[in-house]
């Protein structure tokens, strides 16, 4: 019993160890951070720009279609720092830090853990930063619906990490890098209704769009975020799920996803 | 007390055997050598013995812990160097060092004062608070080397611990290791295909094809190459050759660029009389030129594996490592 503690105080140290690791790099990288707030925004500022005319009769005149891209523009920097962060781990784990902690006394089942804690707490941050933007876009946020979105996209970063160190388990080179990036990063947030309502799209967007984490990300996001901006009756329209389904789904997915990346990556070769 | 016991160790990947059925014991204090080319079994048999790879066959014993068993004990244990960099570039060599003590169970107190003397015995304790980014290659390895010694590992395994870096950078690494062994008293198990560094070791094994072909002393291993070394440039090496059996019964083998060797038991003496023979008789061979050496790691190599100690090809892993350095030069 006795050992039992002592090796479970351990595990938990050395996933907070990497955990502490993530969030020590994130907050001395300015550019970094400067680097990966610069896509999103690029993405909000000139595709929103650049379809609100087209896109303004759609909404009756009464919504702008920045504010309505900046939910998805929200899932779209916590999905890409989300993934980044975890498969990072298959160059980390030959060339890096991870190497090193891969032969601590600690249990890879709380390596797994610590680095999807600690890329979940970037991809928020990175969010957060994300986040402070919405007053200039005319967005009314109070401070709890704020709140709510800061654990909507913690939910969100967990869901995405898990997947991120579920591809990175067993991959030995980067190789397959550009393969993850293209089939399954970009569908994925293509795919999630950050850039157009999934009302009324083709029935086999529908169900990939149905099979894909980020969409309940989205919505959720998009409901919390612009009920005080935009017209109820509109929201209503764009809305799939109740905001608990949403949830429920994200949270299956991230079991999902977390059970087989820890078992996985907990294997020995 | 053995440091290390190993019986019989064998690692199958598929069909490829690529340790097979090594046994070697390793004493406390001892520096001790992994010598082979590329590929032959040494970073396998390190990973195995780190608790990295599992064993298909054959047991090991790390400072008295089964390395299947009680691999937790047998990490806490060790240190561990390898070949590869696996320092965090983007922090302070004082913040690495932290998060190795958080991860070993290294008190917060006792932390301070151990970092700054393992920092001072590798002479970086001015370096200490700088990105290990503005690090050169060899302050790397020496922050690497106070890293894996922080715990108080009765072992420290080395994985290629100077590979890639300038030959004086190498010597100086090599005087960091001897000064460590004796204030820590800490057992050194390293790989190499630095032939040369293998004169540092205490004792060496050679490996190759995942086979162990010799374990000794680096004196004793010289004695195995029958006496000095004669190196011959003729004008016809074939005939040379030829003429030496004929003549003195002994077997010559090419070397590098174009040259004949020849062992020879007292070589001053052995090379008046190879002259006598080759410039004898009909088959007339020219001889340009006549060296005598004696013996070396790379003569007692060749001899037991039949061919020098060599670069591969670069795998998928090289490649890697390569684009890597570009990656980090870029930065």
């Amino acid at each position: 019993m006795k050992q039992r503690i002592a090796s479970l105080t351990r595990n938990l140290k050395g996933a907070f160890t990497i955990w502490s690791r993530d969030v020590l790099r994130f907050s001395r990288d300015r550019s970094r951070i400067l680097g990966s707030l610069g896509q999103p925004l690029l993405f909000l500022f000139v595709f929103g720009s650049g379809l609100s005319p087209a896109m303004a009769p759609l909404g009756g005149g009464r919504v702008n279609f920045v504010q309505f891209m900046f939910p998805g523009i929200l899932a779209m920097a916590v999905l890409f720092t989300s993934i980044f962060s975890a498969v990072s781990i298959v160059w980390d784990r030959e060339f890096g830090f991870l190497k090193e902690v891969m032969v601590a006394p600690v249990s890879r089942a709380a390596v797994a853990l610590g680095k999807v804690a600690g890329g979940s707490t970037v991809a928020v941050l990175q969010g957060m930063l994300v986040l402070l933007f919405a007053p200039l876009l005319g967005i009314k946020l109070t401070w709890d619906q704020a709140l709510i979105l800061v654990g909507l996209m913690l939910l969100l970063a967990v869901v995405m990490t898990s997947l991120g160190v579920l591809i990175a388990a067993r991959q030995r080179t980067m190789e397959g890098f550009h393969v993850i990036m293209n089939f399954i990063m970009l569908p994925m947030f293509f795919l999630s209704g950050a850039f157009f309502p999934l009302r009324s799209v083709p029935l086999w967007m529908e169900w990939l769009a149905k099979a894909n984490p980020v969409t309940y990300g989205v919505d959720p996001l998009r409901q919390v975020a612009l009920s005080e901006s935009v017209p109820a009756t509109f929201l209503d329209m764009l809305r799939l799920h109740p905001i608990a389904t949403d949830v429920a789904v994200m949270a299956a997915f991230g079991l999902a996803f977390l059970v087989p990346a820890v078992w996985l990556f907990g294997r020995q070769g | 007390m053995a440091s290390i016991v190993v019986e019989g160790l064998s690692r199958r990947f598929g069909e490829f055997t690529a340790v097979d059925s090594i046994s070697f014991d390793v004493s406390e204090g001892e520096i001790f050598g992994f010598l082979g080319p590329n590929g032959a079994g040494k970073t396998t048999t390190i990973n195995m013995l780190c608790t990295l790879l599992r064993p298909t066959a054959g047991r090991a014993w790390v400072n008295g812990f089964d390395v299947a068993s009680e691999p937790a004990k047998v990490r806490q244990s060790i240190g561990l160097i390898f070949q590869d960099p696996s320092l965090d570039e983007q922090l302070t060599g004082l913040e690495n060092l932290r998060f190795h003590a958080m991860l070993y169970g290294v008190a917060a107190k006792a932390f301070v004062s151990r970092a700054q003397e393992m920092l001072a015995i590798v002479d970086l304790a001015d370096k200490a608070r700088a990105l290990v980014r503005t690090y050169s290659g060899g302050m790397k390895r020496r922050l690497e080397i106070a890293r894996g010694l922080l715990h108080h590992p009765k072992v420290l395994f080395l994985d290629e611990p100077t590979l890639g870096l300038d030959p004086q950078t190498r010597r100086h690494i090599w005087d960091y290791l001897h000064k460590l062994r004796q204030e820590e008293g800490v057992t050194l198990f390293m790989t190499s295909h630095y032939i040369d560094e293998a004169e540092n070791c205490d004792r060496i094994a050679i490996i190759d094809h995942g086979r162990l072909v010799a374990a000794d002393t680096p004196e004793k291993l010289k004695g195995l190459v029958g006496g000095d070394v004669v190196t011959v440039r003729t004008s016809d090496n074939r005939l040379a050759a030829e003429m030496l059996r004929r003549a003195h019964g002994v077997e010559a083998r090419s070397g590098p660029e174009e040259t004949l060797i020849v062992e020879a038991e007292a070589g001053e003496t052995f090379i008046p009389r190879m002259m006598a023979s080759l410039t004898a008789g009909d088959g007339r061979v020219e001889v340009a030129s006549v060296s005598l050496r004696r013996p070396t790691l790379e003569d007692v190599f060749i001899k037991l594996t039949g061919r020098a100690i060599r670069e591969e090809e670069a795998d998928s892993k090289d490649r890697m490592r390569m684009r890597g350095r570009m990656w980090r030069r870029r930065r």
